[in-house]
């Protein structure tokens, strides 16, 4: 049994599975990043920094003729979301029930997703950087109108290629922009989303808590998300009425190509 | 180049299936070519043709093991039967049977969580929809 402690829940295989088939749906979902970034582990949950092949100077040597430079690393993030199930609903499950309330665990999935997405887009102050806030390409931006929404688009892919920035690009969309783009068709009744697609050639990913969009290349080396316990559903405490459970995972986000980027302002 | 990995459309499959069947298919060229390695060395006279292919031979036992470690972390509940038979001495059918029983018939990871490492294994979605 690992840290995770789910063999002293009282919740029967079944009940595992249902609760971890109805995480994994969740999530998928609402992972914006893990479509777009490169990825890479699970490193496992005793794994704490990211490597990032620099030093820095000390001040001093333990002893003379000896030089010293100390490893700089990037500490891993964790998350964590509570979340409690009923064991009356859990038994019904066990009985075959299809409509099983697991609600709090489908709040907490898009409450961690959420994170995971404002982490890697926007950063962590303090802990990590993300991907919008180290571009360094002058934002674009959107406004409400649809209509110029290709020519947002294809502005900040002509900047990546200026830089030397190759494709395929992604965009992560906020929720609203991605509902104004799903919802639109331009003059002659193409799809917006479509056309957005074929500028990028690449996806367009609806991104919970992104705001407004982000452009970025996909061609791989540019940002790298490193995982060290990937997402999981872990035991707390329980009573004769609920389980207490959470959702958790711990990483690492590490920017290398700044210019492969551009913020799409809202 | 051809596609015959694929024994659906392609462009029906998720990102992680089509790696999967890709490994797949890898796993199966590399056994192959540990047969083809195995009936050459036994009618080959040449020391310097059996040491060369001694040698490639030993890549291809690399490049399987590789292959079969990818697809049995990725796969869970192979993996637990693979645990019950590989390395394990005596009877390998007996073996076989009884990890089959325990990987199937007990309904399911259960408490030990979808993955290995008790996570729900989602990883990379890059390839997914959306």
């Amino acid at each position: 049994m690992n840290h995770l402690l789910r063999s002293h829940a009282p919740i029967s295989d079944a009940g595992w599975q249902l609760l971890d088939q109805e995480a994994t749906e969740r999530l998928s979902t609402a992972l914006a990043a893990r479509k777009l970034v490169d990825f890479s582990g699970p490193q496992g949950w005793d794994h704490s920094a990211m490597n990032l092949g620099r030093t820095s100077p000390l001040a001093s040597a333990p002893a003379d003729g000896v030089a010293g430079l100390q490893r700089r690393v990037l500490p891993l993030v964790e998350v964590r979301s509570d979340f409690t199930v009923s064991r009356a609903e859990l038994r019904d499950a066990d009985r075959g029930a299809a409509d099983a309330d697991l609600e709090e665990l489908d709040q907490a999935a898009h409450q961690i997703a959420l994170a995971e997405n404002v982490s890697v887009f926007h950063g962590w102050p303090g802990a990590i950087t993300g991907i919008a806030e180290a571009s360094p390409h002058e934002q674009v931006s959107l406004g409400e109108g649809t209509d110029a929404y290709p020519r947002h688009v294809a502005l900040a892919v002509e900047r990546l290629l200026c830089a030397g920035i190759g494709g395929p690009y992604g965009l992560a969309l906020g929720r609203e922009q991605y509902r104004r783009v799903v919802e639109t068709a331009e003059h002659g009744g193409y799809p917006l989303l479509d056309h957005l697609r074929k500028i990028l050639d690449g996806p367009l990913v609806w991104a919970p808590g992104v705001d407004g969009g982000v452009v970025l290349s996909l061609r791989g080396g540019d940002f790298r998300f490193e995982s060290g316990q990937d997402l999981s559903i872990g035991y707390d405490s329980h009573d004769g009425e609920t389980v207490q459970l959470y959702l958790e995972e711990s990483f690492g986000f590490h920017v290398a190509t700044p210019e492969a980027a551009v913020a799409l302002k809202p | 180049m051809g596609f015959d990995q694929y024994h659906e459309p392609p462009e029906e499959l998720s990102a992680a299936t089509r790696t999967f069947a890709r490994l797949c298919a890898s796993l199966t060229e590399e056994a192959e070519a540990i047969g083809w390695y195995e009936q050459r060395l036994a009618i080959e006279t040449d020391p310097e043709a059996r040491a060369v292919m001694h040698d490639a031979q030993g890549e291809e036992f690399k490049h399987f093991s590789m292959d079969l470690e990818f697809l049995l972390r990725r796969t869970p509940p192979w993996r637990e039967i693979a645990q019950g038979i590989l390395f394990q001495p005596g009877d390998i059918v007996e073996h076989g049977e009884e990890a089959e029983a325990e990987a199937l018939d007990g309904g399911g990871p259960g408490a030990e969580g979808a993955s290995e490492d008790g996570s729900l294994g989602i990883r990379s979605l890059r390839g997914a929809s959306r």
